[in-house]
């Protein structure tokens, strides 16, 4: 079912949508980590304070967009906006609800895999740029995470990938009308939010900037808007992950006809989000070692070990009558 | 018959002389019973090793090491020392005592032999010194400044030196003193005797601090790296220096207690306690026992509140952000009663000299008592939350391993001591202020690694509970200050009746009360481990000298020996567990 909307007004509603989303949830993460952590939180500014928003964004516009005269200029400039950048193009193969996508790529899944991928570059590049010890310590630190992280995420999601036979993601949603694939893909669930979390370096996975002990690592000298892309780049990380874990597992928009699909959709991906922030406002971080060691020893055995179970029952389904 | 022989063969005094001969040492005694004795310099470091490991049940702690400008003394009191004088101080377990000795030294800058090669712990008390007095340390690895900075001319603590800023004419910073105090901070690791590169790596010299998030404090630490590992770091403290010690001689005994309060600023009137206790051995003041335990009882409230505190801040450190949150919560309700019992919050100044500055307010025990069915549950809620928790597991077991020698030689105290297995707790071995009335257990731990110092300062939580409720329960009847002239504020009760209570109340309030002369250490088992006041009278107003001996100056001394080899992650869980506070390290 096509539905008849002219693309750039698609585009122009993803792009909006998240944008505004994305500072919201500033707002949202501080109020809900003030509710778990026996506070108020922002109050004042507005109704139940969401005006905050408005007062944060606009000091980061007007603070001094101060470059240190010891950085790579041009990489220092380029590194915030590629973290925005790749986490937005992910929101292209999104489907929204039927029809409402902006491109619906045949090979949707290994497209945002290629862009989470490329959000490595603005951590890396960042830190390195900075020539500041803390950020690059936080820089190596981030790279390793990443790219170690990244190899499971894109071997849990081909459990979903086995079960449809296609990459693309509208298909992979029509195809959960009788069952939600995660149950079948519980395990690939799991281990893909987790990867998801280290791919957007979120407690407990916030390693590259963990602030207690390397201050604000890869981003420690950044400051104004810069600062505030890369404060963005993170939410809408949450965003992408989140939707991504909605439309892979949790039948997307599918819901019950009493609420429209995008309803639906938006309602499941702010579960996702929701979770994000009580992970954050619950758990100690590991350090960067156990880190590792849990992604290649632990979650990439049981990855596969998934896929090829998986694989062995598509086999065994395909060839029985 | 046979008690007496036993005294006399483990007499320190008995053993010196059998050991040194007669008339080596001169014997000197103190107020505060502490044995002590003066040592001819050129025997210093034979006596400190037949003391440290031959003697029959032996010294193994240094406690600590300092010392006095002799040269402004009114009286002469007949000791050997006219210019200054070291002092040492040693604590041995198995006696359960303290050994105090002395060294008179000649010239306005004189030399000692330093005795680095015997206790580790010995560099940073001999580099205190050394910065305090410009007394040199012959043989000492690295003599230079610890809390004044590089570039300070002269030595606080001695007697010519200014003890206010308005003594030392209108500071100026113009630029070349700036660049000169500034290349004056730059670390090169070739003072240190750091290798710049490996034979296959180059180091990485980080700067962490004075302004870092996980510091907790005015604390600099430089870290030379091995990609994330720990090589070896070197502290650098002073930043938090106020000169507590000096300002005490200018003080009178008693506006010097709120000085006190800001030395551990989370431990509050422990501070107070431990000050006053040796102004009251000089004084030879008794504390009644209604002051005595309301002490005890404010004294506990401030150790959960210090520990609390720790605990939330120490999970922050290893990423977790909540319970901080939770904990601050509660100390807050400890401020509840604090506030109502004292008037002030983390600084309450409520101690004085020969007992508390009022009575407990009416309705206390409620207070009390609301908070005591409080807390338990709060406490069971954050052993789930955060010991519990097998992320904070992982970032904590096995990490900053020392073992109880170690522990020794390095001068730890307190909970940090407790986790390598010694149930060592001065309110049970040396009990002061009634503790010995109380029935609590001393939480011991056996493995020293950071998770072992978490558990036994949860466990000390829940016992310093069990002394507040019976302190509710036993709370004895009478007076709040002791009937003695020396109290402050000073008895007013017959002041209107005869001229001479009026004078001497007159001169008690104005110049403050004069403490008889002699010295006194005291040592109680603060927030964060042993602290000490070491108050030396010359029969004035004000103190002579007081030397503060802190746990934290310790433990921070400790922290690159337990570091090394593990990585900068780690590094926080082990600065976390050692729970220190930069005022109570700098003074």
């Amino acid at each position: 079912m096509e539905a008849p909307i002219h693309p750039m007004l698609i585009v122009a509603g993803v792009l909006g949508g998240v944008m505004l989303v994305a500072p919201g949830l500033i707002w949202l993460e501080r109020r809900l980590l003030a509710l778990w952590q026996d506070r108020y939180g922002p109050n004042r500014a507005g109704p139940f304070g969401v005006l905050v928003v408005l007062a944060d964004t606009l000091k980061l516009f007007f603070k001094e967009d101060w470059t240190p005269p010891f950085a790579d200029k041009k990489v220092f400039i380029v590194a915030p906006a590629i973290v925005v950048i790749t986490a937005l193009l992910g929101f292209v193969v999104i489907p929204f609800a039927p029809g409402f996508i902006v491109s619906d790529l045949n090979i949707g899944i290994l497209f945002f895999l290629a862009t989470s991928s490329m959000g490595a570059y603005s951590i890396i590049l960042g830190g390195w740029a900075s020539n500041n010890k803390y950020a690059l310590l936080g820089a190596m630190r981030g790279a390793a995470q990443m790219i170690s992280y990244e190899v499971f995420m894109g071997l849990s999601m081909m459990g979903v990938v086995l079960l449809t036979g296609s990459f693309s993601l509208q298909t992979i949603v029509n195809a959960q009308q009788d069952l939600w694939f995660v149950v079948p893909q519980f395990v690939g669930f799991v281990t893909f939010l987790i990867a998801g979390i280290a791919e957007t370096h979120r407690l407990p996975f916030d390693i590259p900037e963990s602030e207690s002990e390397i201050i604000a690592g890869f981003h420690s000298e950044y400051s104004g808007m810069k600062f505030g892309m890369f404060f963005v780049g993170e939410y809408i990380g949450i965003i992408l992950i989140s939707s991504i874990t909605v439309c892979l597992y949790f039948g997307g928009w599918l819901g019950p006809a009493f609420l429209p699909p995008v309803v639906w959709f938006i309602l499941k991906t702010f579960v996702f989000i929701i979770l994000f922030i009580l992970l954050r406002a619950s758990l100690p971080r590991p350090r960067y070692d156990q880190l590792m060691d849990f992604g290649w020893k632990i979650l990439l055995p049981v990855t596969i070990i998934n896929l090829m179970i998986t694989a062995a029952i598509v086999l065994f389904n395909e060839n029985s009558p | 018959m046979f008690s007496f022989t036993m005294d006399k063969i483990f007499n320190p005094m008995e053993q010196l002389r059998l050991k040194f001969g007669e008339g080596v040492f001169t014997e000197q005694p103190a107020k505060d019973g502490i044995p002590t004795c003066w040592l001819p310099l050129d025997r210093l470091r034979a006596v400190f090793t037949y003391l440290k490991s031959e003697i029959s049940r032996p010294y193994p702690l240094l406690y600590d090491i300092t010392a006095i400008d002799e040269r402004s003394r009114s009286k002469n009191n007949g000791y050997p020392s006219s210019q200054f004088t070291i002092v040492y101080h040693l604590f041995s377990f198995e006696r359960n005592s303290f050994l105090r000795l002395k060294a008179s030294l000649k010239g306005d800058y004189p030399t000692v032999p330093s005795i680095t090669s015997l206790w580790a712990n010995a560099s940073w008390y001999e580099r205190e010194v050394y910065d305090m007095f410009g007394i040199r340390f012959e043989g000492h690895p690295n003599l230079r400044r610890i809390l004044m900075p590089l570039t300070w001319e002269g030595h606080p603590l001695r007697k010519e030196h200014p003890a206010r800023a308005t003594e030392m004419g209108p500071f100026r910073l113009y630029d070349e003193k700036q660049d000169r105090e500034q290349s004056a901070l730059q670390f090169k690791p070739e003072d240190w005797g750091m290798e710049r590169q490996s034979q296959d790596s180059d180091f990485m010299f980080l700067n962490i601090g004075p302004q870092h998030p996980g510091t907790h404090g005015v604390l600099r630490l430089i870290l030379q790296l091995d990609g994330e590992d720990i090589v070896d770091l070197v502290p650098d403290i002073g930043f938090h220096h106020r000169g507590a010690e000096k300002m005490a001689e200018r003080q009178s005994w008693h506006t010097y207690i709120p000085y006190t309060d800001r030395i551990d600023y989370l431990g509050g009137v422990n501070n107070n306690l431990a000050y006053l206790l040796a102004v009251e051995k000089l004084a030879g003041i008794q504390v009644p026992a209604r002051a005595q335990m309301i002490r005890i009882m404010m004294c506990e409230f401030f150790r959960i509140a210090s520990h609390l505190v720790w605990y939330g801040t120490f999970s922050q450190d290893v990423g977790q952000l909540s319970p901080v949150f939770y904990m601050f919560t509660d100390r807050e309700k400890i401020f509840d009663v604090v506030e109502a019992v004292c008037g002030g919050r983390m600084h309450p100044n409520w101690f004085r000299i020969g007992g508390v500055a009022q009575d407990l307010p009416k309705g206390w025990e409620t207070l009390v008592k609301k908070f005591l069915d409080y807390f338990p549950k709060k406490l069971r809620e954050y052993d789930k939350l955060v010991m519990a928790n097998s992320l904070f597991k992982a970032r904590t077991v096995g990490i900053g391993i020392f073992t109880l020698d170690e522990a020794i030689e390095w001068g730890a105290t307190g909970a940090n001591l407790r986790a390598c297995g010694l149930e060592w707790d001065f309110r049970k071995k040396q009990p002061y202020s009634g503790y010995e009335q109380f029935d609590f257990e001393v939480p011991i731990a056996m493995n020293g690694d950071c998770y072992d110092r978490a558990l036994v300062r949860v466990a000390e939580m829940r016992q310093s509970l069990r002394i507040i409720e019976q302190c509710l329960k036993n709370m004895p009847e009478g007076a709040y200050k002791a009937d003695h002239p020396l109290t402050t504020p000073p008895i007013k009760k017959h002041t209107m009746k005869d001229i001479e209570t009026l004078i001497t109340h007159f001169l008690n309030v104005s110049w403050g009360p004069v403490i008889p002369p002699g010295e006194a250490m005291s040592c109680i088992e603060a927030t964060k481990g042993a602290n000490s006041y070491y108050a030396i009278s010359d029969g004035n107003t004000s103190p002579y000298r007081v030397r503060v001996r802190t746990p934290s100056f310790a433990h921070m001394q400790m922290i690159p020996y337990i570091s090394r080899g593990y990585t900068v992650a780690d590094l926080l869980s082990i600065l976390g567990a050692m729970d220190y506070v930069l005022a109570d390290i700098d003074r």
